[in-house]
């Protein structure tokens, strides 16, 4: 199942705030090299964009104050790869419940997601999960994690935690409810790499 | 470890330092009143230390500083839905166990507040909720991570406006690591020792060249350029105590703080959002202060 880098591929890790250097670490382990986003010009070198987990308000935010927001908008409308895991499913989705008033996705995969739905920090866990076309559990954790409370038609469900949906695909975009990029495990990014 | 509904185990190290790493590349500010949770959320912190007053009163005001009032730290939590942090005293528990029961998100065992405790810091290896701690070198560094916290930041002077402790602490432990790098195993029993901190984790050290928990910047940031100095430095994430809402014009500061963290190494960026931010907290200088924090802890 794992293959090898997405060859002539750049990965962009967009790195405005959050664990973007552990999903560097998690495709390079892979032999897949990763470049940080931070700009317009970042985003132009790469094929594919990683939206890493952290605070969603907070990353909507600086994609606004950076200007980011429309040229990434713009590359996603055009199919540009996209992964998301926690705050970045947040960023993907259609609509964000509880989200701030001011708060905007890219609405690029047909889900609607609720923020903190499993609670604060005293509520975070971690627990094994069985996701399609691994052959072994995979141990996932969820901190403050967000819950696909709507599911598209479009959308196939990749894996699943007490009937909630928490790794989705649509077309080139997939994204994460948990944080696979925690740990040395990296077969969830080696899945993305085999959408490039 | 607990269990949560969805049956998976909360608490663990795992899921702390989980915590600490969505935190990187952002800004932690401090806040004495849901109005200045929600000017700090609006301008893009990543998360709000509730307290009843900023360093800069404490050390005006002097006498012994406590754990905030639980109702003032409740009105935070309703009004924000970044992460919410709390401080007890160093060695206190008793006041870790209150802010555990609050559900705050991240407990700091600062220095800022008066100790409690003259020997002993918290086991924090008892706790749900994650540790942050302050430290003034990597020994120091390494047995509050012994002890279980799952983020460490740089003591600095809070409550000063002066940058130059903080810098010094962060030099001092990312130095360390550095030189520990380069040492060979013989050379580690004598770090552990001259460090105070046990071997496997100065081993581990050796090993990875980092430490085993975030490093962010704490101490003395009033600036958009002092918080990028510490990010240049290596810090990952910085707090802003005192810096903004003891300057003139708090809200075009928190929001000037929060782009430079994220683009700390882009000139064009810093020159910017530096420009018409009134005055910053006037700050005063190492000789002038009567007592050090950054002295209390051990």
């Amino acid at each position: 199942m794992t293959r090898g880098p997405a060859v002539g591929r750049t990965v962009g890790v967009l790195a405005l705030q959050g664990a973007f250097f552990a999903h560097q670490i998690a495709f390079e382990s892979l032999g897949q090299q990763t470049i940080q986003v931070r700009n317009e010009e970042d985003l132009g070198l790469v094929d594919a964009l990683v939206f890493p987990g952290g605070e969603s308000t907070a990353m909507s935010h600086l994609l606004r104050t950076s200007e980011m927001f429309e040229p990434i908008q713009a590359r996603l409308s055009e199919g540009m790869p996209a992964f998301g895991t926690c705050a970045g499913m947040i960023m993907l989705s259609t609509a964000v419940i509880d989200g701030r008033h001011d708060q905007r996705s890219f609405g690029v995969i047909d889900i609607d997601v609720q923020r903190n739905a499993y609670g604060r920090q005293i509520d975070s866990f971690e627990t094994d999960i069985n996701v399609e076309g691994l052959h072994e559990p995979f141990h996932a954790s969820f901190i403050r994690a967000p819950q696909v409370v709507r599911c598209g038609s479009g959308v196939s469900v990749l894996a699943s935690l007490a009937d909630s949906p928490i790794l989705v695909k649509q077309n080139s975009v997939m994204v994460a409810a948990f944080h696979p990029e925690l740990g040395v495990d990296s077969r969830v990014h080696a899945m993305f790499l085999e959408m490039l | 470890m607990t269990k949560n509904a969805a049956s998976g185990a909360t608490g663990s190290m795992n899921i702390k330092r989980g915590l600490a790493e969505m935190l990187k590349g952002g800004v932690i500010m401090d806040v004495v009143t849901p109005l200045q949770a929600k000017i700090a959320e609006d301008a893009g912190a990543i998360a709000v230390m509730a307290l009843e007053r900023v360093p800069a009163d404490i050390r005006r005001d002097g006498g012994v500083a406590r754990m905030s009032d639980p109702e003032m730290i409740e009105g935070i939590k309703a009004v924000v839905s970044i992460p919410v942090m709390a401080k007890a005293r160093i060695g206190h528990f008793v006041e870790a166990q209150i802010l555990e029961a609050l559900g705050v998100d991240f407990i700091d065992e600062s220095e800022v507040l008066t100790p409690a405790d003259e020997t002993h810091h918290i086991d924090k290896f008892a706790f749900t909720p994650p540790f942050v701690c302050g430290a003034t070198n990597l020994g120091e560094a390494l047995r509050r991570i012994s002890e279980g916290a799952a983020l460490i930041r740089s003591k600095g002077e809070a409550g000063t406006g002066n940058v130059v402790e903080a810098v010094r602490h962060l030099r001092n432990i990312l130095g360390d690591i550095r030189k520990i790098t380069q040492a060979d195993n013989a050379e580690l029993f004598d770090w552990a020792k001259k460090l105070g901190a046990p071997l496997p984790l100065v081993q581990e050290i050796q090993q990875t060249g980092k430490l085993q928990v975030p490093l962010f910047c704490a101490g003395g940031i009033a600036t958009p350029a002092d918080a990028a100095l510490a990010m240049q430095l290596g810090a990952e994430a910085v707090f802003v105590g005192s810096g903004i809402f003891k300057s003139d014009d708090p809200a075009p500061r928190a929001k000037a703080i929060v782009e430079a963290t994220a683009h700390f190494r882009d000139a064009k960026v810093l020159a910017r959002v530096s420009r018409n931010l009134g005055a910053p907290m006037t700050g005063i200088g190492m000789d002038q202060i009567n007592e050090r924090y950054a002295e209390r802890g051990w």
